[in-house]
């Protein structure tokens, strides 16, 4: 009787757990299912030209997966290193009193909307660039454009990726680090033995914060520029792929136009999964090895007295 | 001290110094935004803002209502359709964290929450706006739904394994069933922490843009109707901060001053929260 009872609790709350794996499987079929005129007719020439004519109905998406990817390329050499700073001053330097604060001060960074962010770069962020921009002699000095985008998503990548890096330090051994004290290191020398041990999931830690930038929408939208162009140049204005998706979406007149904004969804989709999943896997396998490690010694000082 | 170690003194109070010097980094722009909101959005605040509609462009004055209406029906929504997925299937995860599915649901879930939330959104569009040709709040509605299930999971299970293994242990040996033992003994110890879990949860979401334009649209009109496109703060803010009208520009500050205190109190909330079940597990 009891039993039966138990497998039917466990099948009914598993078929709510497999629905989550059904929502997954159900965007990137119906994801694929509306982008297929455009499939069918461009190829893989989607992805390597570079005219976006809704007009004539001729759709090239290279300035935006150059957009995306620069942006986010640039917003992750800006905040990896802020990230790391703070994940190992969290977890190795700080006053234990300051680190819950610090800790929920850097995360609330995540907490605010995106909206919040584009509006702040709009009136705030947009006129210190341009400031910027003028003092470098940049022309035109629009204000608008790469640097205030990769900027904006600097700050928005920070909490995700200092978050995780915190996580993997606090789970580092400490065995590792009075290993490097009794050899006599230093403490920053200390440190980097203990990021040495964690370093594929501090990896994973800035992966995360990869695929962040390259989904982030609203702020980059309100502060890139919105030109599609490919250009290395950090004033210039530019486009990403889920900007021109929030952009045109609802512009789009035709079948064959909304199909083309949608293949890039299904790019965008691919792209960040990829990311995730190879991030997930590298800090998984990170906390594995932490916790292997962990139990090692106790087996080897068991086994000194025999 | 010989010059080499003197050296490498130097060398690691410098790189001690760096790391300080990122946590000020990062907390410039938290500071500098929770300044700008506070100094241009509430001083836009007024009663009109809550329950006035927004006026036509020209004229000054008017709110949000409609809009902040929008957003309670969109979260709403998106509640009633998260929230009983989203727990159960942390309840699951939970009571069989070492099963293969149940690793499985997990790196789905986590990589439905990477899944750029604009992405949800054409997903929602293609199921609910194309067939019946017409944005509505019900999409909009789903689209924020989908985008919480991943954070009702995740903080679902982590709460319920927080809760002291001699609870369940003590129903078990009672002669409770597995459910009998969860919904009785389990989820109630852990409720107020799930229950501020799925409050920040919508907080969360209610903050999303992306998502609704293409599924709940916007609307200047007062609708509640659920197969109507309907107005949000979020795009309510995005539309008035990418006009040029200065009145315009007010309110959306005012709007964005009302997204952040909201999930401040929120997430507040919730923190308090998770520190009394920890303080009770210790105990």
């Amino acid at each position: 009787m009891k039993r039966s009872d138990d497998r039917s609790f466990r099948i009914g709350t598993g078929a709510f757990a497999a629905l989550v794996l059904l929502i997954v499987a159900g965007i990137a079929f119906e994801l694929t299912r509306q982008s297929t005129l455009s499939i069918a007719k461009f190829g893989l020439k989607f992805w390597t030209t570079r005219v976006w004519d809704p007009v004539s109905g001729d759709f090239g998406a290279l300035p935006f997966i150059w957009g995306t990817l620069y942006s986010a390329i640039l917003a992750l050499l800006i905040a990896t290193p802020v990230a790391l700073g703070i994940a190992i001053f969290i977890s190795e330097l700080s006053p234990r009193i300051l680190r819950q604060p610090l800790a929920y001060l850097t995360e609330l960074l995540a907490a605010i909307p995106s909206i919040v962010y584009g509006l702040w770069g709009i009136f705030v962020l947009v006129p210190i660039v341009r400031k910027i921009e003028i003092a470098m002699g940049a022309k035109p000095a629009l204000g608008v454009g790469m640097m205030a985008a990769a900027l904006i998503l600097a700050v928005m990548v920070i909490p995700f990726t200092s978050s995780v890096a915190r996580e993997i330090l606090k789970n580092v051994p400490a065995t590792q680090r009075e290993a490097a004290y009794a050899l006599g290191a230093t403490r920053w020398e200390a440190i980097k033995v203990a990021i040495g041990f964690g370093r594929t999931g501090i990896i994973g830690a800035v992966m995360l914060g990869f695929g962040r930038a390259l989904g982030e929408t609203m702020a980059v939208t309100m502060v890139i520029g919105n030109s599609p162009q490919i250009s290395a140049s950090l004033f210039k204005p530019q486009y990403t792929m889920a900007a021109v998706i929030a952009n045109e979406f609802t512009e789009a007149a035709d079948e064959l136009y909304l199909h083309a904004l949608i293949e890039i969804g299904l790019l965008l989709f691919i792209i960040t999964v990829g990311v995730n999943l190879l991030s997930r896997l590298l800090i998984w396998s990170t906390k594995r090895r932490v916790i292997t490690s962990a139990v090692m010694p106790v087996v080897v000082a068991e086994e000194v007295p025999a | 001290m010989t010059a080499n170690l003197r050296r490498r003194k130097i060398y690691s109070g410098l790189f001690e110094a760096l790391c300080a010097l990122a946590v000020i980094v990062a907390l410039i722009p938290l500071a500098m935004i929770l300044f700008y909101v506070v100094k241009e959005g509430f001083g836009a605040l007024n009663v009109d803002f809550f329950t006035h509609m927004p006026k036509p462009v020209g004229e000054s004055g008017g709110g949000m209502a409609n809009a902040i209406a929008g957003t309670l029906i969109l979260i709403c929504i998106a509640a009633a359709f998260a929230v009983p997925v989203g727990c159960l299937c942390g309840i699951h995860l939970s009571e069989y964290p070492g099963t293969k599915f149940s690793s499985v649901v997990r790196f789905a879930a986590d990589v439905l929450n990477g899944v750029p939330s604009i992405v949800v959104g054409i997903f929602a569009y293609g199921i609910l706006v194309l067939p019946v040709k017409r944005f509505s709040a019900i999409a909009g509605g789903v689209a924020l739904g989908l985008l919480m299930i991943p954070i009702v999971v995740r903080t679902t299970e982590e709460l319920l394994r927080l809760v002291p293994g001699g609870l369940r242990e003590g129903a078990l040996a009672l002669g409770a069933t597995r459910g009998r033992a969860v919904f009785s003994v389990i989820v109630p110890a852990a409720l107020p922490g799930i229950l501020t879990g799925i409050l920040v949860a919508l907080a969360r979401v209610a903050g999303e843009t992306a998502p609704l334009l293409f599924t709940a649209f916007n609307n200047r009109f007062w609708s509640t109707s659920l197969t109507q496109p309907i107005a949000s703060l979020t795009v309510q803010v995005f539309t008035y901060a990418i006009s040029p009208y200065d009145d315009w520009h007010r309110q959306a500050w005012a709007g964005a001053f009302l997204l952040v205190m909201m999930i401040l109190a929120l997430s507040i909330l919730a923190r308090l929260a998770v520190r009394r079940l920890e303080r009770m597990n210790r105990s």
